[in-house]
């Protein structure tokens, strides 16, 4: 038993003191730990966790990185916050992961948030458009990753200002923490005039089947412009019901329900034309991207590794592109992958161009900018594909 | 004036959709006494069938009724491989069993289907029909209609055929109904067919109004559920017009009655639901039951 | 060996085992029985009206949502200490539950279900409406408290032993008080609603009790809760929540101590069991097992105990005469 002992000892002293301080790394793996809605009201963003393995199963099989292959555990939260937090401790202190990648929806990490700073185990890109995932000296150890929503709310408000004139605003938005975030940033960006401006606002719930009615009083308003904050399913009752009524506003679609082939399509692209949009990823089923050598990349990587998602669901490059965000923030690290190497290179990233990042976007993060993608451009739909104008736009804090 | 006419329309709309989906649920419970859980997910799950049909290159009506033809058989199955089993366990147990069914439809459905929303034919024309200032939806006029049509065959067969005397008996007295040579067996397996194929009916309704996914039943349950409590559960002609008083009646809050406005709609139409049922506990055409001491 | 001994051996057993768990689990196991332990409470209080006095509640979900964001509130805007809230929102859900059952004294079976459903499924839009009070959709980050006088133990290990003291102490009372008249009247109106009448009883009154009651100890589950994970919002208090505790007292057994918990532990581990088992349809294993469940046990896990147990012992009894 003492000689076992002091032959642990000696391994220990040998392999160094890094993998004694890593916890989820051995010479041969990294353990990534994540957690998603796999059942419950929001299992349509199961597909992301789905397509993250999927392309963590490509990075193993083309050889890991550095040398090691990621082995990537995923628990349904069902988007229970109480869930979440069994999920994590689970993740955190039984499976002992090096980090929890791209914890999905804002009660959820709300919910962890705390648990995770006080562990100090990385809360990393998490999938929420959420506003409080930017503050370094509060929670060091949460990063967010996509543009957020506030902050495209003040970039629809910065283009209403500029580019209507006598606007009256209606504004439908679904009555979560998703809607009320967009119209904060809608309104902060109109400032003072928001009052003034926005004559109606509708709210809706996702158990609602539809919002017919909603559009009806908002027409009725007589607004002239119309801030659009909706998720796929009711973004095209919305438009559709609009064009029918021959209510033909300024139109503000958020960037959640952007795709041609599951919205605008069963919207009408007649109803949908003119419909403006602040985008960061390729759209999937915007046919302007069908020869493009990034789009072509991914949909092969579908083929081969996630044949049972869907090609027409922009979840599935959404965890692509994310999946491709850690990946280099683990090639970064080298040999040190301890928890404060990962947050120290999540934090150190330049200018990175990924394949479905528009043209023109990059993801830079810093000590004092924990919110990678920043940039976003405004598009406009011309009855066939989304047509970019205008330059990349930032945000500003 | 014009824009109540507007909201009252959109709030019919709706409220057929509800209507649909609550006929099928009356219609089980009339039959076998059992609130089915599971109604809005077997009814979304037949409508993925039409859809696979549809898209596999059936044309529109015959793959309607092909799929009421498997939604008829898949009811008919569920009842007696899942169902009969508990018949004779207490109410909650079946309870729990039909939000057994309930999970599994859906879940299937995710899996097989994806959660991408599917866009889903009408067979009714495009163009929106216009008087004055009003605008009706041609597939709302539709739907409103086919669900009148479905409240029409419940009714008779119900009120004045001999098979839906029979199946009441079965649901109400089965010990009686076996005395008098029904086959209850059966007769509840029938109910479930059948409430199955209303079901899909009210599926293929909704879905290109709702768009197709696995969660596009979840809401509308809960309004079917609250339009057949406040019609009445033993009342197919109840269900119909709770459920469009539900539909018109939350529009109407939701726009005129400003502190509520749009944020509290949905427990506007609860509240409207418990108050009634403390008025008249059976629903508004719900039938009394007297007990015997 | 009689029925009554057995019990009482296995209970005692079953406490030492319980308190000596702490000490071997770890912090991270310990979290999940106090997961079902609180689930157990709640499950006691649907249980007390559902199984033994007939009012099928599916809606208990709003109280242990009121019993949450009670405890939430008075920690986050008034600074109570967390031990208060527990009988603070004890008796907030007594009041809300007693008033809740009223009026529900009109209605019957059915429609009483589809009313309490009603109101869970309320809950969640008049959540976020309060956002003044309930943080609305991003609802409350609360601080988990760690161990009170320096005690040795660490913040989950406390919070265990808390929640195994109020289990064990909300469990006798609600065990006795089902013992005695109290209990007896209860289930003769379940039973027997003209009968009960008849002999003297104050049905109203002790519908209306027992709704508070039973709101009571399903709204101090919900604030233990909210003291555990730290955190309320409107997610957490969906219809979900609600048809959860419905699948818990029925698999449990309806009418039987000890089945809240057997369906806490089943309601707490069998959606974990299930994701492992597929994670591409993990609901659809859990629905299979709902369905399996209740056709091999139709008396839930409770009867299927007693059943087993009746078993056992009449071997016992017949063996001498027998061989």
């Amino acid at each position: 038993m003492r000689f076992a002992r002091k032959l642990i000892a000696l391994a220990a002293l040998v392999s160094g003191p890094a993998l004694a301080q890593t916890p989820g790394v051995t010479a041969t793996e990294i353990k990534v730990g994540n957690i998603n809605p796999y059942s419950g009201p929001a299992s349509a963003y199961g597909t992301i966790g789905k397509s993250i393995g999927a392309y963590f199963k490509m990075i193993n099989e083309q050889g890991g990185i550095n040398g090691r292959k990621i082995n990537y555990i995923t628990y349904d939260d069902s988007y229970s916050p109480p869930k979440a937090v069994e999920m994590v401790r689970k993740l955190v202190e039984q499976d002992q992961v090096a980090l929890v990648f791209q914890p999905l929806g804002t009660p959820s990490n709300s919910a962890i948030q705390k648990y995770m700073n006080q562990m100090k185990v990385p809360q990393l890109f998490v999938a929420t458009g959420a506003t409080k995932w930017n503050d370094p000296k509060g929670y060091p150890w949460t990063m967010g990753w996509q543009p957020n929503y506030q902050t495209e709310g003040r970039v629809y408000a910065a283009h209403v200002l500029s580019n209507v004139k006598d606007p009256k605003i209606g504004v439908l938005f679904q009555n979560d923490d998703y809607g009320k975030d967009y119209l904060k940033g809608f309104e902060d960006g109109l400032g003072d005039k928001a009052k003034t401006l926005i004559v109606m606002k509708q709210s809706y719930e996702v158990t609602d089947p539809t919002v017919d009615s909603q559009i009806v009083n908002l027409k009725n308003s007589g607004a002239n412009v119309f801030f659009n904050i909706t998720t796929p399913k009711f973004a095209a009752q919305a438009i559709k019901k609009a064009h029918d009524l021959g209510w033909k506003p300024t139109h503000y679609l958020n960037n959640v329900s952007i795709s041609v082939a599951t919205v605008l399509k069963p919207a009408g692209l007649e109803a949908s034309k003119g419909l403006i949009t602040a985008l960061y990823l390729k759209e999937v089923t915007d046919p302007q991207w069908k020869s493009d050598k990034g789009f072509q990349e991914w949909l092969a990587w579908m083929k081969k590794y996630y044949p049972d998602g869907s090609v027409e669901d922009n979840s599935n490059g959404y965890g692509y592109t994310v999946a491709q965000t850690l990946a280099q923030v683990l090639k970064q690290c080298g040999n040190d992958l301890s928890r404060e190497n990962i947050m120290r290179q999540a934090a150190n990233l330049k200018s990175l161009e990924l394949p479905l990042l528009l043209p023109g976007i990059r993801i830079n993060t810093g000590p004092d900018d924990f919110a990678p993608i920043e940039q976003e451009q405004l598009a406009r739909f011309n009855g066939e594909r989304w047509e970019i104008f205008g330059d990349v736009v930032a945000a500003q804090r | 004036m014009d824009i109540f006419i507007q909201q009252v329309v959109s709030g019919l709309a709706t409220g057929s959709i509800y209507a649909a989906l609550a006929l099928a649920l009356v219609m089980i419970y009339e039959a076998t006494d059992v609130v089915n859980f599971a109604q809005g997910e077997m009814a979304m799950f037949a409508t993925y069938v039409a859809w696979s049909l549809i898209n596999a290159g059936v044309p529109y009506w015959p793959a309607f009724f092909a799929t009421l033809a498997i939604a008829f058989a898949g009811g008919l199955l569920v009842q007696r491989l899942v169902i009969r089993p508990v018949q004779n366990a207490p109410i909650l147990t079946v309870v729990i069993v039909t939000i057994g069914l309930l999970v599994i439809f859906n879940s299937l459905a995710g899996w097989i289907f994806t959660y991408v929303q599917k866009p889903f034919p009408s067979p009714f024309p495009k163009e929106p029909v216009r008087i004055g200032e009003i605008v009706f939806g041609s597939h709302d006029l539709g739907q409103i209609g086919v669900t009148l049509v479905v409240l029409l065959c419940i009714w008779i067969f119900f009120r004045f055929t001999p098979l839906g005397l029979a199946m009441r008996a079965a649901a109400q007295n089965p010990v009686s109904s076996r005395l008098a040579g029904i086959r209850v067996g059966w007769m509840l397996a029938l109910g479930w067919a059948l409430a199955a194929m209303f079901g899909a009916v009210a599926g293929i309704m909704v879905a290109p109004v709702l768009f197709l996914d696995p969660n596009m039943m979840g809401g509308v349950q809960i309004y079917a559920f609250a339009a057949a409590t406040l019609g009445g559960f033993t009342s197919p002609v109840g269900a119909v017009i709770g459920g469009l008083i539900v539909g018109v009646v939350e529009n109407l809050v939701g726009t005129y009655v400003k502190f509520i406005g749009t944020e509290l709609k949905f427990t506007v139409a609860l509240a409207l639901i418990i108050v009634v049922l403390l008025v008249k506990p059976t629903g508004l055409f719900g039938r009394s039951i007297a007990k015997r001491v | 060996m009689n029925d009554a001994r057995a019990r009482q051996a296995f209970i005692v057993v079953a406490i030492l085992i319980a308190c000596a768990l702490p000490f071997v689990l770890s912090n991270f196991r310990l979290f999940q029985f106090t997961q079902v332990y609180i689930y157990a409470i709640a499950l006691f209080g649907l249980n007390l009206l559902t199984g033994y006095n007939g009012q099928i509640s599916l809606g208990h979900g709003a109280f242990f949502a009121i019993g949450a964001y009670a405890a939430a509130i008075l920690m986050d805007r008034w600074g109570v200490p967390y031990g208060w809230t527990l009988p603070i929102a004890a008796v907030i859900c007594l009041v809300a539950g007693f008033l809740f059952g009223l009026p529900a004294l009109r209605l019957e079976g059915l429609y009483l279900a589809l009313a309490t459903f009603a109101l869970a499924l309320a809950v969640p839009q008049i959540l976020k409406y309060f956002e003044h009070w309930s943080g609305g959709s991003q609802g409350l980050v609360l601080i988990k408290p760690g161990a009170p006088f320096g005690l040795p133990v660490n913040a989950d290990q406390w919070l265990y032993f808390l929640t195994l003291a109020v289990l064990l102490i909300t469990f006798w009372v609600g065990a006795n008080l089902l013992r005695g008249r109290v209990g007896r009247a209860i289930v003769a109106i379940r039973d027997n609603p003209t009968a009960a009448q008849a002999m003297g009883v104050n049905t109203s009154l002790v519908k209306s009790l027992t709704f508070g009651v039973s709101a009571a100890y399903t709204g101090l589950a919900g604030a233990l809760s909210a003291i555990v994970i730290a955190y309320v919002g409107p997610d957490s208090f969906n219809i979900f929540l609600s048809i959860t505790l419905l699948i818990g007292i029925v698999i449990g057994g309806l009418a039987s101590v000890p089945g809240a918990i057997f369906g806490a532990f089943f309601i707490q581990f069998v959606p974990n069991f299930a994701q492992d088992i597929s994670k591409a349809a993990p609901w659809a294993i859990f629905g299979i097992f709902l369905i399996v469940f209740m056709i091999a046990l139709p008396a839930g896990i409770a009867g299927g105990v007693k059943m087993i147990w009746n078993r056992l012992t009449q071997r016992r009894v017949s063996e001498p005469s027998g061989a």
